[in-house]
């Protein structure tokens, strides 16, 4: 740690972020993670207003891409990029991706890079893809009864619930709110209101984990292209910058049980680096993957005290149009969780928010705008957090006819 | 608390038989470490030979001082349970016939977290006792039970997925000839074995303990020649899908090394009831042990062989012995990887010399038939798969992992 003093860390500045793109979810997907991923890649150039050659930069989040990764896909979709990129990292891949692609077009090393997390979801990929997530998870979790990230957040939720006095009604308003939000989102996978009755009876799925809990897994692709601002400008493209970020890998090991992530570690070099603090953001965007991971996200990111995530949950709506909004299209929990795509959803969503063009409702008078990412859980716990802090957003200039 | 196992139904017959699944049985290398501990009943921890950190699950690498020398170490096995689940929606379809099934989080006094099966009677704050089980898959998994002993705790089903629990099961005893057989009929009655068929060859001779085998509850005299095929065969036609542990019995000891003896009818004959025997009986029982390994709370779960130490290394006063009972070794490691698709286990118990005729020239400590029968229904209980009973057969092991070569001098000598 004391050696970080002579690095001292630079800004993000000069960098934009553009172009959002979703490509539409399905519950299950014949197609595959490159055909995804292609689709995605094409809605880019197109939205962008360039060709496939101006991109020179390709980062890729996926979990369904084998056995190819982000070089086999340079062929695969006829690029020539002098930066790529492979990050199947799940939850934190989105603000990994855009940590990368940031320093790769500050230091030139890339003009325009493209973002891209998309994965297929087959009929039977999910229960194959859980035995052989991770090598511990092949060792010590897989085979204890199979129940997957269910059952190893049930363990989590159960011990933070006991600790600090959450209880399901909590996780329910998070859930419910997020599908209110979710109902203006034309992309959703869940269409339908969401009661609180409905949260509470729902079936166990492995408790306290109930059905509701749970994302959807799905086949999607989400992407987004990070340039310098000249070149953004020069497209006449609408942008965000990058006012801050953290990443923190296998934090606090020594935990007997995750009631924390890394975000504590780095949050006030996050806030420091945007000379913010919690109470400027105009909305959040956790990682959802279970809604006592959001709570345990507005604890660590300094919403709320620690152990405070449930009053402050009952405090706030959490609604578009409420206080503190959050995950705004709905999170995976309404729209779906496509893999890595997932990790992405909450970035773009805020470049949508920020820009003023989101798919659904409007932030009020969105200025910041703070995107979380967790994931990874290869054994009992999540190991990645990541966080990015959005701004200053330059808006699409109107075009006389 | 454990609600009490009842004893099984009948089974209707015109039911379908539930198959045999198993749980995920892909593991690493390091992962076996477990494995080995599990077949052995032992307790520890993956440890770093460099700096003493134990970890959890096994790594190539100490996560502490990142020495990559990683061995199994004793440890407490003691730990406090904390969370736990039951999982209602698996995935696997093993657990999906078996759900809820309850895990928790153990964090154990020696340090690391362990995800771990849930005997039914921990809640989440309890001590708990944590051991390596071997699954139905034969792989080491973590279980934790309460720390102190609970009513009818054997009775939990989960414990009894790990275990091969003779109660209320059906027991083939192959040769009730053999030294063993009768403490071993003894012990298992008295572990809650509800039928134990004796198998008898040559009924027309002299046979002493029948009237000792007949006060036992349960035991049923049929005839069994391992030496001849068609014996096996009919008496598997007859009793084979009632058998759920096969203990292997035979047993034909004669002293001396192969230029002691004339001729090879001697060690044909010991060749034809211990490993053509064994192959027989595998032939005929094996198969519809394995379809039956998933069969309810009285399945095909486990076949024991009762086997010399000196399987593992010749012992030249007993040469010819020593080899015959290797190749019974070597046969039962193959029929354990082909039974283990089943879920049936193949236990190998291995003894000294026993205090038997056979043996009466071999000094002391030698080991009792109760003692033998004892281990082998302890084993049964703990789902163990490689038992060693009594001094000698400790002495061996020991000896033969320190170095086997040292051993095979001190043999010969």
């Amino acid at each position: 740690m004391a050696l970080r003093a002579g690095n001292p860390r630079r800004d993000y500045s000069g960098v934009a972020v553009a172009v959002p793109v979703t490509v539409p979810y399905v519950r299950y997907s014949i197609e595959t993670a490159h055909w995804w991923i292609g689709r995605a890649l094409a809605a880019l150039v197109s939205q962008a207003g360039i060709t496939l050659a101006d991109i020179d930069g390709l980062s890729v989040a996926s979990f369904s891409l084998a056995p190819d990764t982000t070089i086999g896909l340079t062929q695969h979709f006829g690029i020539t990029p002098r930066y790529i990129e492979f990050l199947p990292m799940g939850g934190a891949s989105g603000v990994m991706a855009l940590r990368r692609a940031a320093r790769a077009v500050q230091s030139g090393d890339a003009s325009i890079v493209a973002c891209v997390a998309g994965d297929t979801n087959h009929v039977d990929s999910f229960r194959r893809s859980l035995s052989t997530f991770s090598r511990f998870a092949q060792d010590a979790v897989y085979p204890y009864g199979s129940g997957g990230p269910n059952a190893s957040f049930a363990l989590i939720a159960s011990n933070y619930m006991r600790t600090y006095g959450a209880t399901r009604a909590d996780f329910g308003k998070l859930a419910v709110a997020q599908r209110q939000n979710a109902l203006s989102y034309p992309h959703a996978l869940m269409k339908k209101p969401l009661t609180l009755d409905e949260y509470m009876s729902a079936r166990a799925i492995s408790p306290p984990i109930h059905l509701y809990d749970c994302v959807m897994p799905c086949a999607g692709a989400e992407a987004f292209l990070v340039m310098s601002e000249d070149i953004a400008q020069s497209l006449n493209l609408p942008f965000v910058r990058m006012l801050a970020s953290i990443e923190r890998h296998n934090a606090f090991a020594d935990d007997a049980i995750q009631h924390r992530g890394g975000w504590v570690m780095d949050r006030d070099d996050l806030y420091g680096q945007a000379g913010l603090t919690p109470d400027k953001l105009s909305f959040i965007q956790t990682y959802d993957d279970y809604p006592v991971i959001s709570m345990m996200q507005l604890e660590d990111l300094g919403l709320c005290a620690k152990g405070e995530g449930a009053d402050f949950v009952r405090a706030n709506s959490f609604t578009v149009d409420g206080t503190v909004p959050h995950n705004t299209s709905g999170g995976q929990l309404s729209v779906g969780q496509a893999g890595c795509a997932g990790g992405f959803l909450g970035l773009v969503e805020s470049i949508r928010q920020l820009i003023g063009e989101p798919l659904g409702r409007q932030v009020r008078d969105a200025r910041v705008g703070l995107v979380s990412g967790f994931g990874m859980i290869t054994y009992d716990r999540g190991l990645a957090s990541s966080a990015v802090l959005l701004g200053e957003a330059s808006k699409r200039k109107a075009v006389s006819a | 608390m454990t609600e009490p196992l009842s004893r099984p139904k009948r089974k209707n017959p015109l039911k379908r038989t539930r198959l045999p699944l198993s749980p995920q049985p892909m593991r690493s290398r390091a992962a076996h470490l477990l494995t080995q501990a599990a077949a052995e009943g032992r307790f520890g921890l993956p440890t770093c030979l460099a700096c003493g950190h134990h970890h959890y699950p096994p790594r190539d690498a100490c996560p502490k001082c990142l020495a990559a020398e990683i061995v199994m170490a004793p440890a407490s096995d003691l730990g406090q349970l904390a969370a736990a689940t039951s999982v209602e929606v698996a995935q696997d379809l093993y657990f999906r016939e078996r759900t809820p099934w309850r895990l928790g989080t153990v964090v154990l006094a020696a340090g690391p977290s362990v995800v771990a099966h849930l005997h039914g009677d921990c809640a989440e704050g309890d001590r708990v006792r944590l051991s390596w089980r071997l699954d139905r898959s034969g792989n080491a998994v973590a279980f934790a039970e309460p720390a102190v002993t609970t009513p009818n705790m054997s009775d939990d089903s989960q414990w009894r997925e790990m275990t091969n629990d003779p109660k209320f099961r059906r027991i083939l005893i192959t040769d009730g000839r053999s030294s063993l057989a009768l403490a071993l009929a003894k012990a298992l009655a008295q572990a809650g074995a509800s039928l134990i068929f004796v198998g008898l060859a040559d009924a027309w001779k002299p046979f002493p303990e029948m009237d000792a085998f007949k006060r036992i509850p349960g035991v049923e005299i049929l005839p069994l020649d391992l030496t001849d095929s068609d014996s096996v065969t009919e008496l598997a036609g007859e009793i084979g899908a009632r058998v759920d542990i096969l203990i292997n019995t035979a047993e034909h000891i004669r002293p001396g090394g192969l230029t002691e003896r004339t001729g090879v009818t001697l060690a044909r004959e010991e060749l034809e009831a211990g490993y053509l025997g064994l192959m027989r009986l595998a032939q005929a029982f094996g198969p519809v042990m394995k379809f039956r390994g998933a069969d309810g709370a009285n399945s095909a779960c486990a076949w024991v062989n009762l086997l010399s130490v000196y399987a593992l290394m010749s012992w030249p006063a007993y040469g010819v012995y020593s080899a015959a009972q290797a190749a019974v070794y070597a046969a039962a490691l193959s029929l354990r990887s082909e039974l283990r698709s089943g879920g049936v286990r193949v236990m190998n118990v291995f003894s000294g010399p026993l205090d038997t005729d056979w043996f009466q020239t071999v000094p002391p400590p030698k080991v009792a038939p109760a003692q033998v029968a004892r281990a082998v229904v302890d084993a049964l209980m703990k789902g163990i798969e490689d038992v060693f009973v009594g001094d000698v057969a400790e002495d061996i092991r020991a000896r033969l992992a320190k170095n086997p070569k040292a051993l095979e001098r001190e043999l010969g000598q």
